[in-house]
C-alpha cells in the first residue's frame, strides 16, 4: 500500500468523510487519493481559512472533517484557528506539507519553515512531525487523539517523508 | 430599511431552520431579536459565515441559512466559487448588502460602489441568484425555502445600526446547543 493510500485508509478508519484541500506539490498524491475515494466528500478550498470554515460547519453538521494544506497556510489561518476552531472547541486534523525542510529547492519556502513549529507551539496546537515513512504508523493514533480532545492538531510532513518530490 | 429591520422581518421565517450568523452586529441583533438554539453566532473570524453554513448543509439534510454581509463576502471572496461548485440544495446564502462595514463604523464597501455581488455570484457559477430590495426579503426567503434549490439572495438595504449588547454566551454553549438541534 502506498503512503497516500495508507493516509486515506487511516482517515476512513477514523470516520473522516469530509476533506478540504489547498494543494501543494508534495501533497498531490494524497489529494488525488482523497478525490478518488467515494466515501470521502472532497471539497477544494480557495484559501485555507475558508477550508477551516467548511470543516467547522461539516463537524457541527455531524461529519468528521480534515484539512490538507501547506505550512505557509499557518500564516493565513491563525485568526481562524484561534477564534473559530479553538474558541468553539472543534476537532481538526491538519495534514500539512512541511515545505522548506531538507531537500527543499525553493529558498523562499525556508522563510516560512523556520516559523512553522514556533507558531504552532505559540498557538498550543499539538504538533507531530513525519520525517520517515514509518512515522505514518502514528497517524491512526493522532486522528483518534484529535477527535478525543476536540482540538486542531498539526501533522507536519516534510520532503524526506514524501521521498522528495 | 436597515439590517436590524430586515432581521426583525425575517426572524419568524428563519427561526425553524439552522442559521449561521455573521460576526459582530448581525449576530448581536439576531440574538436580541430572536435568540434560538438553532442560531450559530459567529464571535470571531470575519468572512466565514457562508463557508461554515455550506459545511453544515453538505454534512446533513436540514435547511441552513447563512446570514452574511457584503463586507464579509468581500473578505472571503473565494467562497462564491466553492458554493457554486458544491451545490447543497438545503443551503441559502443571504447577503445583507448595505454597502458598508456596519460593525466597524459604516465605512463604505466596494459592493456599495461599482461592484455587484449579484453579478459576481452569477459569474462564479451560482445558479439561483436573487437580488431584492430590503422590503421584499421575507417573501424571497420563503420562495427560496420552498424551491428546495440552493439560493444566493443579495438583499439591498440601507446602511445603519442600532445599539445592541454584545453576546456574552460561551462559544462552546453556542455550538453545543446548535449541534443539539442538528441532531434532533
Amino acid at each position: 500500500m502506498s503512503v497516500n493510500e495508507r493516509i486515506v485508509d487511516d482517515f476512513k478508519k477514523n470516520d473522516i468523510s469530509f476533506v478540504t484541500t489547498v494543494p501543494c506539490k508534495q501533497l498531490a498524491g494524497v489529494i488525488d487519493a482523497i478525490e478518488a475515494d467515494d466515501s470521502i466528500y472532497h471539497i477544494p478550498a480557495n484559501k485555507e481559512d475558508e477550508g477551516m470554515g467548511l470543516c467547522a460547519g461539516a463537524w457541527m453538521g455531524g461529519k468528521r472533517p480534515a484539512i490538507i494544506m501547506q505550512n505557509t497556510a499557518i500564516g493565513v489561518t491563525i485568526n481562524t484557528l484561534v477564534t473559530l476552531t479553538q474558541y468553539y472547541r472543534m476537532p481538526l486534523p491538519m495534514l500539512i506539507s512541511y515545505r522548506g525542510e531538507l531537500g527543499e529547492p525553493v529558498a523562499c519556502q525556508v522563510e516560512m519553515a523556520v516559523h512553522t513549529k514556533a507558531l504552532l507551539s505559540q498557538l498550543n496546537i499539538p504538533t507531530y512531525h513525519f520525517h520517515k515513512e514509518a512515522d505514518a504508523e502514528e497517524l491512526d493514533a493522532i486522528l483518534k487523539h484529535t477527535f478525543m480532545c476536540n482540538k486542531p492538531v498539526a501533522i507536519l510532513t516534510d520532503a524526506t517523508f514524501w521521498n522528495g518530490y | 430599511m436597515i439590517r436590524s429591520e430586515v432581521l426583525r422581518e425575517i426572524a419568524p421565517i428563519i427561526r425553524d431552520h439552522l442559521v449561521v450568523c455573521n460576526i459582530g452586529l448581525p449576530s448581536q441583533e439576531l440574538h436580541l431579536i430572536d435568540d434560538q438554539p438553532s442560531n450559530f453566532y459567529m464571535l470571531g473570524t470575519m468572512g466565514l459565515s457562508s463557508s461554515i453554513g455550506l459545511g453544515v448543509a453538505l454534512a446533513q439534510d436540514k435547511k441552513v441559512i447563512s446570514i452574511d454581509g457584503d463586507g464579509s463576502v468581500l473578505t472571503n471572496f473565494g467562497t462564491l466559487p466553492t458554493i457554486a461548485n458544491n451545490v447543497a440544495d438545503n443551503f441559502i446564502l443571504l447577503v445583507i448588502d448595505n454597502g458598508s462595514y456596519g460593525s466597524t463604523g459604516d465605512q463604505p464597501t466596494y459592493a456599495g460602489k461599482k461592484t455587484s455581488l449579484t453579478k459576481v455570484a452569477e459569474a462564479c457559477g451560482c445558479e439561483n441568484v436573487v437580488e431584492c430590495q430590503a422590503e421584499e426579503t421575507p417573501q424571497v426567503i420563503k420562495d427560496a425555502l420552498a424551491s428546495n434549490k440552493m439560493t444566493i439572495i443579495v438583499c439591498k438595504c440601507e446602511s445603519g445600526n442600532v445599539k445592541v449588547p454584545v453576546i456574552t454566551m460561551d462559544p462552546v454553549s453556542i455550538r453545543d446547543r446548535f449541534m443539539g438541534v442538528v441532531q434532533a
